[in-house]
């Protein structure tokens, strides 16, 4: 089993420097990119079927494509690499930001081929210090080396990279308020069209990449979109990077081929739940997925399986609920991050997330009534996709819409009995 | 046009708007929050959304937010659809979560947007049970209340006070339920466009401070159709009264000038009305005891000394041309002065011949169109407020343009704002001063006044070498120019704006021959003079004789009296001179508030504030336009033409006994003065009907009628009458729609705010319907404008000497609104100000007492230093302090006081 973004980290959790990224074969691909025509490039990772590991899954390569060229374009163009990983659960960039950081910057080198950009950032999560450090000095390795900076290897192309350590809001890691909050901005987001390949950072074309998609491109480059594909167990090409956690035996991160079954996950790779408890359920990926249930796991983490299945693969990180732990609780803390994350831009986030986490406070708290159920339901409907003005809010509806639907007992329960069957024991 | 269907009907619609914008436009009924009209569309309130349905055959739809969505031909849209009806109502559930319900304590309740909507939307009862979020609030100044309790989130506010107006004092903090609007700490608003947040704001967050201290419902207000009296734009204004004291000014939407927005002085400035200083009754000096007299004896003695030999009447920049022209029926032309500086005098003559030869002038709605803009000599936001936020806007010109390539649509506001980033289209600014829309120019100069005029003499040349060469230029100047030139020549609308700020005709003349030459290259030229005052231009069309020659004949001994118009001419002449004027024959003053000109009159006639007179006004902008009173004034005060056509009429003058309403006078003005000819067009004369029926100043939910005045006696008085206007005092009349020119506020059924304008547009942001209010009296002239020679010589600072100007306050240099408690406050204290290298000169540090010596006069002042004023010059606040009354440029010497 090839696992090309994770193959080069070092087993000590130290970061692999230039000297050793090149040995085993780095920049080979950022080289070999630099003879490509940018539009040859933007056609490989197309051909890929590469698909944006941030949690949407649109396919790369059409979104570079939709980057204007020529020599009219405006310039700047910018590239900007998504480190902002804030969604609960999720912690699959850190490990190629700590363990691999040249990967990332070769995979934005190759990038800003494709697309023209002269000028990148590396948007990274405020609480990410180590990552800062050892991206810092791979931009300083890579700069001393002439790999970033003016005339990179020699092509005539300028790509100056820096990193941007975010002030710490999730709705940094949106990809237009990322944009915002570069420019020195609130993190509001930014209404799509004009998408920002057109009008993006500053106002200039602009490509905001997650770090796994942009670690999967010198492989692409280097090893060939047929390859890519062939990582996959299903129609989704390349490897994925999953994690587990929760009261599993072993949580973690395993980069493993595209399509791997959440039982693979649970049971091979985290090592089943934890002695005394039973699994009840699993965010697939991230908070902001919809709950799975035993039923459903045999389904292959992919795009197009797991949205199959009522939820989305997300970040590919799952969060796994058991029987021991209150169903209502889980989805309070939940709504209470993301009622605290709302940017407070648009009325049904602002005003239903803080009302959903009202009313999931009362219930835990055994002061919840069956109107309140109503409620919920109401506020998931009212920030259901296209309600909103970004993806939070129906992010945000879809564990607790998801935890209403697969666990209506254990809320009744808790309005029945007028108190927390787990808190106050059962 | 595109035809759409919204729940089934037909509707044309212009595919340049949003479906929002579309639906209000046909009059449809659909809430909305965070767009507005002027600001446009960026999607955060939720409230506008609707079904579109792909086809026929498509019966689910998909909900979505209108005033985010460009129109489709052929698109099937429906408001009505249950399903979106419900998100409707959910998103004023949400809105509505934590907000006070405090309508019967709030200041914004029966003229608030949040009720009408949530009425709209069917949303009343509360569901939410947890306790709601609360804030501190800010003192913001005298001018607004600040009350975010109250808050929507649909930051408005901030997006008009720093997007909009351009002000930095002012942003948004704080995240989800939670965001909060204010300022860094406490303290006043430092835009000068701060009053506009109490209509934007939806709900009542920001409210009218000084409203609050005498508090009336919209419901129970009288109002009338008004022009401002603070400066010479004349915005429209709604101003409201009850019990006989003026209540607060609105914003009264005229899509050519004033758009949906005031400037704070005119907003602000109208409690001079309510003054402890208003002249209640007549009054006269018998040897040294002054004492009230009737309306008879005051006419008597008025009559008696008209007759008893000649007259001299000085009138009035800030009188109506029927006040103006009723004094000058009554001394005789030949004795009729204009009551400004002679060198004010001067220069509005040489602005009247520029515009009437052209280039004629531009309303603001042209200039916000330009996509260039050279301000030559002008303090646009201290003289003519709201011109200065017209031109913020137009130098977004170009940015649309690039929106477009993009095929981003002009009202998604925030996408446009991305694109641009901090670019700005060109604008220049010459100045001997900073101004408050540097931040947007492209480039600024610092220079003399007449080292601006030949800047902008140097701009012309360039642009048409027919025009005259500056000699001697310097090197940096001319490079300067040419920069301005070869923008202006690549701009398709430029404007060119000026005015009376550095009291300067070669400034004036420079920037009339720069439009000209950009006029004879082919181009769009919007083209401004700002005065000072609301009839500074009707004033001089009445053509009126300079000041200083009244002084002179007043010296010669040749008057029996002197009749003062509206007028305090300390402000107009050195003291010394006008004591020396109005020591020299018996003097008659008629003004609405006591002045150092009015504690000099034999005899005082108290006529009427604007709110209190019927007239008519010339613009800047060569735009007549009438106002109506709001209330009738109380006891024996009366408008100054009344006082004037009763000694008229005393006096058996044909025009005292004809001029029986106000439509007699304009005629006798329309007859007199050919170029005034079209007031006659201003507004609908007093017989104007609708369905035989006035209009009514008061809106048909006014409270009290019956019994306001029960405590004086139970029956009901008879309402006064209006013989001089169409409209009536009460809230019987016409249930329908005037013209323009007669409206006196915004209501319609369900929409009981301000945003109710949208109800009388032509097109939302259009024109009112039938036209919006005012004729045009200066027309483009035929032939092409000739150049003259008149470019000064290069300014040379002198040893020892500065040449001082004037610098204008918008709080403070106005002499109404400065009577305001409210703008009073905000006035600056006296200063003279020098630049930071005279003041190392003279070794004196910022606030240091220095002594101001001029020929006429001299003063103690704190120095206030300024970056950027150029070596030789200093500047002295305009209309107050000391030296107020003594026409600037002058040059005067500076000492540090030992």
């Amino acid at each position: 089993m090839e696992t090309p973004l994770t193959a080069k980290i070092r087993p000590d959790g130290e970061m692999i420097d230039l000297a050793a990224y090149e040995r085993a074969g780095g920049y080979q691909a950022a080289r070999q990119a630099m003879q490509m025509a940018p539009a040859d490039i933007v056609e490989v990772v197309k051909k890929s079927g590469l698909r944006g590991r941030g949690g949407a899954g649109f396919p790369t390569g059409q979104k570079w494509s939709f980057v204007p060229s020529g020599p009219d374009s405006a310039r700047p163009k910018y590239l900007v690499a998504n480190g902002d990983e804030m969604e609960p659960g999720t912690f699959k960039d850190r490990v190629l930001l700590e363990g691999d950081p040249h990967e990332l910057v070769e995979g934005m080198i190759i990038s800003a081929r494709a697309i023209g950009a002269e000028r990148g950032y590396v948007f990274l999560r405020g609480e990410y210090t180590d990552a800062g450090e050892r991206i810092e000095r791979a931009l300083h390795e890579a700069k001393s080396e002439g790999y970033l900076g003016q005339n990179i290897f020699g092509s005539g192309a300028d790509f100056d990279l820096r990193l941007h350590m975010s002030g710490g809001r999730y709705m940094c890691g949106e990809e237009t308020g990322l944009l915002n909050a570069l420019e020195g901005k609130r993190a509001n987001p930014r209404a799509k069209p004009p998408f920002p390949q057109v009008s993006g950072l500053f106002g200039k074309p602009t490509i905001v990449q997650n770090i796994e998609t942009l670690c999967n491109i010198p492989h692409i480059v280097e090893k060939g979109p047929e390859w890519f594909q062939k990582l996959s167990l299903t129609g989704d090409a390349g490897t994925k990077l999953y994690g587990a956690s929760g009261k599993v035996k072993k949580p973690g991160c395993w980069e493993l081929p595209m399509g791997t079954t959440m039982r693979e996950l649970l049971e091979k790779h985290a090592g089943g739940m934890q002695d005394g408890v039973q699994f009840r359920g699993a965010l697939p990926g991230g908070a902001s997925t919809d709950f799975l249930t035993a039923d459903h796991l045999d389904v292959p983490m992919d795009f197009t399986a797991v949205a199959k299945a009522g939820s989305r693969l997300g970040t590919g990180t799952m969060i796994v609920l058991d029987d021991k732990t209150c169903p209502v609780g889980m989805v309070w803390n939940l709504e209470h991050f993301f009622a605290q994350e709302s940017c407070g831009w648009c009325t049904p986030c602002w005003s239903g997330l803080h009302w959903a986490e009202e009313i999931l406070a009362a219930i835990e708290a055994g002061r919840g009534s069956t109107e309140h159920l109503a409620r919920l339901d109401h506020i998931c409907k009212m920030i259901a996709p296209g309600n909103t003005f970004c993806a939070l809010a129906p992010g945000a509806a879809e564990p607790l819409q998801s935890a209403l639907k697969y666990f209506p007992e254990d809320f009744e329960r808790h309005i029945r009995e007028k108190r927390c069957p787990w808190r106050d024991g059962r | 046009m595109i035809r759409i269907f919204v729940d089934g009907k037909p509707y044309d619609i212009d595919p340049k708007k949003n479906l929002l914008d579309a639906c209000l436009g046909h009059g449809l009924d659909l809430p909305y929050f965070c767009w507005h009209p002027a600001l446009g569309s960026v999607g955060a309130c939720r409230q506008c959304a609707v079904k579109i349905f792909r086809d026929e055959k498509d019966t689910r739809g998909r909900i979505m937010m209108a005033c985010m969505t460009a129109p489709a031909p052929n698109m099937i849209v429906s408001i009505a659809d249950p399903e979106v009806r419900d998100f409707r109502a959910g998103i004023v559930e949400g809105l509505m979560m934590s907000h006070p319900h405090d309508c019967p304590v709030c200041d914004e309740g029966g003229q608030c947007h949040l009720q009408d909507m949530t009425v709209m939307t069917g949303h009343n009862y509360r569901r939410y049970d947890f306790p709601k979020r609360t804030f501190r609030n800010q003192d913001l100044g005298p001018l607004l209340n600040h009350e975010m309790n109250r808050c929507i989130q649909c930051y408005r506010c901030t997006r008009f006070y720093t997007e909009y107006a351009g002000g930095k004092d002012f942003s948004v903090s704080k995240l989800r339920n939670l965001v909060y609007f204010g300022r860094i700490e406490d303290g006043a608003f430092e835009s000068e466009f701060s009053g506009n947040l109490d209509e934007v704001c939806p709900t009542g967050v920001f409210t009218d401070k000084t409203a609050k201290q005498h508090y009336t419902r919209k419901w129970d207000l009288t109002f009338a159709p008004s022009v401002c009296p603070h400066c010479a734009l004349g915005c429209n204004i709604s101003p409201g009264e009850r019990y006989g004291t003026l209540r607060r000014v609105v914003n009264r939407y005229n899509g050519e000038i004033n758009g949906y927005f005031l400037c704070d002085r005119g907003r602000f400035g109208y409690e001079h009305v309510n003054s402890g200083r208003r002249i209640p009754a007549p009054r006269a000096r018998k040897d040294s005891q002054t004492a009230e007299i009737s309306k008879t004896e005051a006419l008597d003695r008025f009559s008696t000394l008209a007759a008893a030999g000649k007259l001299i009447g000085v009138g009035s920049p800030r009188a109506s041309l029927e006040s103006n022209f009723a004094l000058r029926a009554l001394v005789g032309p030949e004795n009729f002065y204009a009551g400004v500086s002679d060198a004010e005098h001067k220069l509005l003559g040489e602005m009247l011949a520029i515009l009437r030869e052209g280039p004629a002038p531009a309303s603001l709605r042209e200039i916000e169109l330009a996509d260039a803009a050279l301000v030559l000599g002008e303090d646009v936001t201290n003289v003519a407020p709201r011109l200065a936020l017209t031109l913020r806007q137009s130098v977004r010109q170009l940015l649309f343009d690039n929106a477009e390539k993009i095929g981003v649509p002009l009202w998604q506001d925030h996408a446009i704002r991305e694109l641009a980033q901090k670019d700005h289209g060109p604008l220049f600014i010459a100045s001997p001063y900073s101004t408050k829309l540097d931040d947007v120019a492209t480039e600024t100069r610092r220079a003399a006044p007449d080292d601006i005029a030949r800047l902008g003499f140097a701009v012309a040349h360039i642009l048409d070498p027919a025009a005259p060469d500056v000699p001697g230029l310097a090197d940096d100047v001319r490079a300067q120019a040419e920069r301005i030139a070869q923008t202006l020549k690549a701009s398709a609308r430029p404007a060119i704006v000026s005015g009376v700020s550095t009291l300067n005709v070669a400034v004036v003349r420079a920037a009339a021959d720069v439009a000209r030459a950009l006029a004879m290259a082919g181009k769009q030229v919007s083209f401004a003079l700002a005065m000072e005052e609301s009839n500074s231009l009707g004033l001089a069309m009445l053509d009126p004789k300079p000041l200083g020659q009244a002084f002179a004949a007043a010296s010669r001994g040749e008057a029996q009296a002197i009749v003062v118009l509206e007028n305090d001419l300390y402000r107009r002449a050195p003291a010394a001179a006008v004591d020396a004027f109005l020591g020299s024959a018996r003097v008659v003053v008629l003004d609405s508030l006591e002045s150092p000109t009015v504690q000099k009159a034999e005899l005082v006639l108290p006529s009427t504030p604007f709110s209190e007179a019927d007239g008519t006004l010339v613009s800047s902008e060569g735009r007549a336009q009438r106002f109506f009173r709001v209330y009738p004034p109380a006891g024996e005060i009366q408008d100054a033409w009344h006082w004037l056509r009763d000694v008229l009429g005393l006096l058996a003058r044909p025009e005292g006994l004809s001029w029986s309403k106000l439509d007699d006078v304009v005629e006798g003005i329309a007859r007199a003065v050919p170029a005034l000819a079209r007031i006659r067009d201003a507004a609908p004369g007093a017989g104007f009907r609708i369905a035989g029926a006035k209009i009514p100043r008061a809106p048909h939910r006014f409270s009290g009628r019956t019994s306001m005045l029960a405590q004086i006696a139970v029956s009901e008085p008879k309402p006064p009458e209006d013989p001089d206007s169409p409209l009536s005092f009460t809230m019987e009349g016409a249930p329908v729609e005037p013209p323009a020119s007669l409206l006196p506020f915004f209501w319609t059924g369900g929409w009981n705010s301000i945003q109710s304008v949208n109800k009388f547009q032509e097109e939302i942001a259009g024109p009112l319907r039938g036209g919006d209010a005012g004729v045009k009296l200066i027309e483009p002239a035929a032939a092409p404008p000739s150049y003259r020679n008149s470019v000064p010589a290069a300014f040379t600072p002198r040893q020892g000497e500065w040449l001082l100007v004037s610098r204008h306050h918008i709080f403070g240099s106005e002499e109404l609104s400065a009577q305001s408690p409210a703008i009073a406050q905000l006035s600056p204290q006296p200063y003279v100000a020098l630049g930071a290298e005279d003041a190392a000169a003279l070794g004196a540090a910022s606030g240091a007492s220095v002594e101001v010596k001029l020929e006429a006069a001299a003063a103690r002042l704190p120095l206030r230093i300024e970056p950027g004023l150029p070596r030789g010059v200093a500047a002295l606040p305009a209309g107050f302090g000391p030296l107020a009354g003594i026409p600037l440029p002058l040059w005067g010497r500076i000492e540090l006081t030992r």
